[in-house]
């Protein structure tokens, strides 16, 4: 129920919709929830409505804390990726 | 899909586990609550469990919000679709919750009620408009991540004067829940269910932000991480949890920096605040009746108001007594100590709402973790 998926936007629509793209498949969601989306950007959807934007730098910060935390501590796979 | 399936990477959470079991101290225990079922159901589907020190517990709250639907609400809605001239539209994780006397919206629509599923709450304006004869009601459960869809779905009506449309307003209040638990005596008194920290929403927080929190680790010295839902997000989080109660400190800390801040979604939460106030008390499945926990809609959008237009009233109903949905909502019970948890109670043929929804303890035991594996189970028998 709170779950909700970041996903690219695609196209923005004068009525305050946008075309959003998750990992190929693509819907239509409302943007009347945030302000000031371009076409790029990542947004997190969920239930029909963007409800905030992923910031991609955060994401890519998280992600180089993860590598940095498997590379000097790194083992073998305990999960499948 | 970007963005999700590096959360996932198998090394990375192998070395979180590591550096976890490096921190810990074996000397003491760890109790912590994810408030959310989407958690509880990341931590089950990756066996985030299986990876964590035996002196880690996770404790699994009350953050589904189909399970803490209260019975007498669900009739209500039940009542209203079984109306001649009602459309009853829902999200789809309502639709097989039972209600009392076991019924529910989907057997409801079996024997003739309008009962319509949507992914988004603007489909109600749609199917009201395409349908000007019909009672259009939109049937709105959910946290904070899904109000504010609610508040948008009640403005444009409003704008485009829809006169067959309402709403029947369930939403709920993620903090109200917290402190209800941290309030309840089970933890407070009879020291049943020991809560040290929480995992917070990510979503939830995406819209309300991070403050709401601040209370909770100030006034009951707990700790606060706001959690993503993949597991490395997971792991992560456990481990600023461990840290802190290691180092003695209460505070809130955001993992999910990548869709929350302190502040929230401000234009979010002002529309909620436009359309929505609070209820003096609102009836929670397992929590009881909970004060200033629940919304309902204004008196400026009175109109749109299905509990007004239908004049609604809950009638007490009471619990299946075998089912222990209550019990495990709130922490004391786990799925496993319900008697008829897998056998009566599958997911085909659910009695109680944790067995129904994606996000209840029920459904994420019995989906991944109902039969342990055989090394596991033996490790037990042999302690």
């Amino acid at each position: 129920m709170c779950l909700a998926v970041p996903v690219r936007v695609v196209e923005i629509f004068p009525d305050g919709n946008a075309t959003v793209d998750i990992g190929g498949v693509r819907t239509r969601v409302s943007l009347a929830l945030v302000d000031g989306v371009a076409v790029g950007e990542y947004v997190i959807v969920h239930a029909g409505f963007a409800i905030n934007r992923l910031d991609v730098a955060e994401a890519e910060k998280s992600l180089a804390l993860f590598a940095e935390i498997a590379a000097t501590l790194g083992g073998p796979r305990a999960l499948r990726s | 899909m970007r963005f999700v399936r590096e959360f996932r990477d198998g090394a990375a959470a192998a070395a979180l586990a590591r550096q976890i079991a490096a921190e810990v101290d074996p000397a003491r225990d760890y109790h912590l609550m994810e408030f959310c079922g989407g958690h509880t159901h990341a931590i089950f589907r990756y066996g985030v469990q299986d990876l964590l020190p035996a002196n880690i517990h996770l404790v699994h709250g009350p953050g589904c919000p189909v399970c803490v639907l209260a019975i007498p609400r669900l009739d209500l809605a039940i009542e209203l679709a079984q109306r001649p001239d009602v459309t009853l539209v829902s999200y789809g994780d309502m639709l097989r919750v039972p209600a009392s006397r076991r019924r529910s919206l989907l057997k409801a629509r079996a024997r003739g009620a309008d009962v319509r599923m949507v992914y988004s709450a603007l489909e109600a304006l749609d199917i009201a408009r395409a349908e000007p004869g019909r009672q259009v009601v939109f049937f709105a459960i959910g946290f904070e991540t899904t109000t504010p869809a609610t508040a948008v779905l009640i403005q444009q009506a409003q704008r485009l004067g829809l006169a067959n449309l309402s709403v029947y307003c369930n939403h709920v209040l993620t903090p109200s829940a917290i402190q209800s638990i941290l309030d309840s005596p089970e933890v407070r008194a009879l020291g049943r269910v020991r809560v040290d920290g929480f995992i917070g929403p990510s979503h939830v927080s995406t819209v309300i932000g991070s403050r709401p929190y601040e209370y909770f680790a100030e006034e009951y010295h707990k700790p606060v991480v706001i959690s993503g839902f993949e597991p490395l997000d997971v792991l992560q989080s456990i481990r600023l949890l461990v840290r802190q109660l290691n180092e003695g400190r209460a505070e809130v800390e955001n993992e999910f920096t990548r869709g929350v801040s302190r502040e929230g979604n401000v234009k979010a939460q002002a529309l909620v605040a436009d359309v929505f106030e609070l209820r003096p008390q609102f009836e929670w499945r397992g929590l009881g009746h909970v004060a200033y926990s629940g919304l309902r809609i204004k008196s400026d959008y009175a109109a749109f108001d299905a509990e007004r237009r239908f004049d609604l009233h809950e009638k007490p109903v009471p619990e299946n007594k075998a089912c222990q949905c209550p019990a495990i909502i709130r922490g004391v019970k786990k799925p496993t100590d319900c008697a008829i948890f897998g056998t009566v109670c599958t997911p085909r043929n659910p009695i109680g709402s944790c067995m129904v929804s994606s996000e209840g303890a029920c459904a994420a035991y019995y989906k991944y973790r109902w039969r342990k594996p055989a090394a596991a189970a033996h490790d037990e028998a042999a302690a």
